[in-house]
């Protein structure tokens, strides 16, 4: 067997059991760090297929960030545990059939007579100076650049509406109202009390 | 050399995978997320191996599409998932059930 069938079945087994347990585990801190051991995996599996750009982009964008997110949202909810023994175990052999068939499906679509190693030969690489990340950057920029400038305004929606969707705002709050702060006048604050003297002096006059 | 149909199979047994995971984990969203996650990834492993095999770094390309609307979903759905706790008290998918669709 070659290296590159032992890494590639090294690194499917790591990322199929990695999955499962995703899909099996009751506590979801667990799922979380075996979906961050599944990314990994997925990782090295991508760099074995040259695309070394998109590995990196995975592990600092999916285990660096969206995985941080997702734990630090677990860790915040404060999850009933009771709740969550519940579990839908009458559901489960219903469903295994047909992820079974739909695996089997694919055994068969994808038979060595579709996409084996005849009719899709292994791409030979003569340019010892190509880089994934250079040809990446340049169709990015050049063939894609529309599609990129759509997919920074969809995360810019993401940004706006993560924030719209969690922002509480409380009626109670003791804060500083700035634009009536400014907007205020003397009439509003001051109050003459010329007329309080007045009565003042004429009552010491009729004292007297 | 691993062939083509290799990778393609992975990525299938990823899918069905994370299908039965969305189904089993129905009283938990947060891994009701991680296994849409999971199928982006698996489609994503569909796409890079194609793009290798066919030497055409358009597929990359799309793949780098799907991460950031993958992680645009991601921020969204857990934004979501907070005011949801924040109003039942819980994560159930079946507590779900206010719109009596």
């Amino acid at each position: 067997m070659q290296t590159s069938q032992l890494a590639f079945y090294f690194f499917s087994i790591i990322l199929i059991v990695a999955a499962s347990r995703v899909i099996t585990s009751k506590n979801p801190v667990h799922a979380a760090m075996f979906l961050v051991l599944a990314f990994f995996t997925a990782a090295c599996l991508w760099i074995t297929l040259g695309a070394e750009f998109l590995a990196i982009a995975l592990v600092l964008v999916y285990v660096g960030a969206v995985m941080v997110l997702f734990i630090f949202v677990v860790m915040m909810l404060d999850i009933n545990r009771e709740k969550e023994r519940r579990r839908y175990r009458n559901w489960l052999l219903p469903v295994l059939i047909i992820a079974g068939v739909m695996v089997a499906e694919m055994f068969f679509v994808l038979g060595e007579q579709n996409l084996g190693i005849d009719s899709t030969p292994y791409p030979i690489f003569n340019d010892p100076n190509y880089s994934n990340t250079k040809e990446l950057g340049r169709l990015i920029y050049t063939e894609y650049v529309y599609a990129f400038e759509i997919a920074a305004v969809i995360l810019l929606v993401a940004i706006v509406a993560a924030i719209a969707l969690t922002l509480r705002v409380r009626n109670n709050k003791r804060a500083n109202d700035v634009a009536d702060q400014v907007s205020t006048s003397s009439t509003g604050r001051i109050r003459m009390l010329s007329d309080l003297n007045d009565d003042i002096d004429a009552n010491k006059r009729k004292d007297l | 050399m691993v062939p083509l149909q290799n990778y393609l199979i992975l990525g299938a047994i990823l899918f069905s995978l994370s299908v039965v995971g969305i189904v089993l984990n129905r009283n938990n969203i947060i891994i009701l997320l991680m296994a849409i996650e999971l199928m982006l990834l698996s489609v994503n492993m569909n796409f890079v191996a194609f793009s290798f095999f066919l030497g055409d770094p358009a597929g990359q390309i799309f793949v780098f599409f799907v991460l950031t609307v993958a992680a645009a979903e991601a921020a969204i759905g857990l934004a979501i998932l907070v005011v949801l706790f924040r109003n039942t008290r819980s994560i159930d998918v079946d507590d779900i059930q206010t719109l009596k669709g």
